[in-house]
């Protein structure tokens, strides 16, 4: 059914439709419309899940691990200061190799306060063991909800993914969403049922103290399950396009890239505001494209090698900034390309920290000085974007 | 052959990692004696998340959750869920967590859980202190201890703040069952652990947990020093069944220095101090005679 919804929406209604059996969730601006949402729906009766109202994010995660571990598929939501509260716990999630699915309204770390949209939270996040998927519109939220459930419990993944929104620009921003019938949502995602489960009467250890000549085992099948990751997305993404008609590009989404001479890679909703730029450079004769990041995790290396070997110059636009380096997506990406035989001039962008604009005239001259830097074989690396006191003018 | 006063089944196995005379591996024995096989156990960072023994090993016939040291309240209520939502029934979930688990950082996540009136067990052994990172003082280590991190030297910088009342804690949340349990008395114990099982939302244990290296004593006193803790009033055993008090055990009233003199953690103290000791253990059981009188 199409209805007209925001990001946040989008969220409760991709849980209710992967039939999310616990939920276990902590109120967070601007996070808090999906649980009222799922609150809501639990309580009509429309959906038959159990809803933990926790006292805290860590505890959130700490719920959802423990029926995620009886055998019970869990959702939860936060955002900013909440996940890093869960910080600890997200990395057992994914060592206990837990599919629990998550949607994180990406928000700006304080102080100072702010509750706009930035990339911090996330990527600090960055080592937990957890698939990252940056969306830029609610249909695709609600989507990769359905398509998250299915990677994370197949049996050689077995591993949790956080779905993510921008605070506000999608989280609060009404789009029409198709959300799918719900007999054909359940022939794509059957119901959860892993090999082991904590149960009465069987008396495991769930978490064990290991030795040092066990424990990095445990690592190295984690590895090997978000590696395998990759490719079981891009086949669960395929069998998705076949049932609901949509599909958003794999793990790398490129636009008008095929024939481009430069490039700049985004995550989230700046990327749709970045392909209408391409569209509008491309009808004045400029050979630019657009890479969407949409899986921080697992890393789509080989796409990024693809493409590099295409092109003269790559911009990368972050959202948030990893200190006393550079922004995170920038540094994995040029170590990513680094094998590459022809790579391209690379330049980092810092733009639209704590919910700042970054406006198609701001995205226009960042296409014009990738091509600019290209042309010159170099130059600074690293450019904070529209700062006030900084010698360039960005508006 | 006389019959046993507690079940005789056994719900641990050999091969426990604990201490020699670890009052903690009383607390387990006796507890899932009174629980039985249904049960499922969520443990934090504690010396009960080491002594089940290295995976895949576990001593105990029942399955075990391990979560992170502050989760066990939010562990509880997700293992619920679960088998709520799964319509699995006839299945004890228990939280069994040390005393720093518990009213240190634990303790926001317990609060949240008897809130939410979890149908669950919380169990807290209390070796009133950090044992199982090698003794440093929690908000449990009774007044005057001597640990790691009150370690005395030149400035007497013993543990000079009060043990943290956490029944009173719990009692405030107005949960249906509370109880306090000692590893001296086993029929006691087993009888509060089968009541706690009857009944539904949460229920809290408190049990005393001696710890020989902890408490600076020799392995065989374990149970001596936890009568005795029963016998001078310094850790009474009680319930709070609904809101109303019973003491389960008067004890004998014997001088609390009996109790203290035979633990090394507090041989530093000298006789003034032994004095305020008893005082206030007095002054605690004359409040908790009254308050049973008076049936809160």
């Amino acid at each position: 059914m199409r209805m007209v919804m925001t990001g946040n929406y989008a969220s409760a209604y991709g849980a209710k439709a992967s039939r999310a059996e616990v939920i276990a969730a902590y109120p967070i601006t601007p996070q808090t419309s999906i649980v009222e949402k799922l609150a809501d729906f639990v309580s009509s009766g429309e959906m038959n899940a159990k809803y933990i109202p926790v006292e805290s994010e860590h505890s959130a995660m700490a719920a959802c691990i423990a029926a995620e571990t009886a055998g019970a598929r869990t959702y939860t939501a936060t955002s900013s200061h909440g996940l890093t509260l869960m910080h600890e716990v997200l990395m057992w999630a994914s060592a206990a190799r837990l599919p629990i699915v998550m949607t994180n309204v990406s928000r700006a770390m304080a102080p100072p306060w702010s509750v706009w949209v930035d990339h911090m939270d996330s990527v600090a996040q960055r080592d937990t063991g957890w698939m990252q998927f940056f969306c830029e519109s609610n249909q695709e939220v609600l989507d990769t909800i359905i398509m998250a459930y299915k990677v994370c419990e197949s049996r050689g993944v077995m591993l949790p993914a956080m779905i993510i929104e921008d605070a506000f620009i999608l989280s609060h921003t009404s789009e029409p969403v198709d959300v799918p019938d719900q007999e054909i949502v359940d022939s794509f995602l059957p119901p959860y049922n892993p090999e082991l489960k904590i149960e009465p009467g069987k008396a495991m250890g769930f978490g064990s103290l290991v030795r040092p000549d066990q424990y990095m085992e445990f690592r190295y099948k984690a590895m090997q399950a978000m590696r395998d990751a990759h490719d079981r997305f891009l086949r669960v993404e395929k069998e998705f396009k076949q049932v609901f008609g949509r599909e958003y590009g794999g793990l790398l989404d490129t636009y008008r890239c095929d024939d481009a001479e430069v490039v700049l890679v985004a995550a989230g909703s700046t990327a749709a505001t970045a392909k209408d730029v391409v569209d509008a450079m491309r009808e004045k004769g400029q050979p630019v494209g657009l890479a969407r990041l949409r899986a921080f995790r697992p890393f789509p290396h080989e796409e990024f090698r693809a493409l590099a070997s295409k092109v003269s110059g790559m911009g990368v636009l972050d959202r948030s900034y990893t200190f006393g380096a550079a922004g995170a997506f920038y540094t994995e990406i040029k170590a990513s390309v680094y094998s590459c035989q022809k790579r391209p001039v690379m330049k980092n962008y810092i733009a639209g920290l704590g919910g700042r604009d970054i406006t198609p005239k701001i995205l226009e001259k960042i296409f014009e000085d990738i091509q600019l830097t290209a042309k010159r074989g170099g130059g600074d690396e690293v450019e904070w974007v529209d700062v006030a006191g900084l010698p360039r003018r960005w508006r | 052959m006389t019959k046993t006063t507690i079940p005789e089944e056994e719900f641990t196995y050999p091969g426990s990692t604990g201490c020699p005379g670890c009052g903690a591996n009383l607390v387990m024995r006796y507890l899932l004696k009174g629980l039985g096989d249904r049960t499922v156990l969520s443990i934090p960072a504690c010396c009960w998340a080491v002594m089940p023994g290295y995976w895949p090993s576990n001593c105990l016939k029942v399955p075990i959750l391990y979560t992170a040291f502050e989760a066990t309240g939010a562990g509880i209520s997700g293992l619920r869920a679960a088998y709520d939502a799964k319509g699995v029934k006839d299945v004890t979930v228990v939280g069994f967590a040390g005393d720093g688990g518990t009213v240190d950082i634990g303790l926001q996540a317990l609060s949240g859980a008897a809130e939410r009136q979890t149908d669950a067990i919380y169990v807290m052994y209390d070796n009133e202190a950090y044992m199982n990172t090698g003794i440093q003082r929690s908000g449990a280590t009774p007044w005057g201890a001597w640990t790691t991190t009150t370690p005395g030297g030149a400035t007497k910088n013993y543990k000079h703040e009060p043990k943290k009342d956490i029944m009173a804690i719990m009692q405030a949340h107005g949960i249906p069952y509370a109880a306090t349990v000692s590893v001296a008395h086993p029929e006691d114990f087993v009888k509060k652990a089968q009541k706690a099982k009857s009944l539904k939302g949460l229920r809290f244990i408190h049990a005393l947990s001696p710890c020989p290296p902890g408490w600076r004593m020799s392995p065989q006193l374990t149970v001596e020093v936890a009568r005795l803790a029963v016998d001078t009033h310094l850790f009474p055993l009680y319930e709070i069944d609904d809101g109303r008090l019973r003491i389960t055990r008067k004890g004998k009233g014997t001088p609390v220095k009996e109790y203290l003199k035979i633990q090394g953690r507090f041989s530093h103290l000298d006789e003034s101090q032994v004095d305020s000791i008893q005082k206030t253990v007095d002054e605690r059981w004359a409040k908790l005679l009254k308050r049973e009188s008076e049936g809160a």
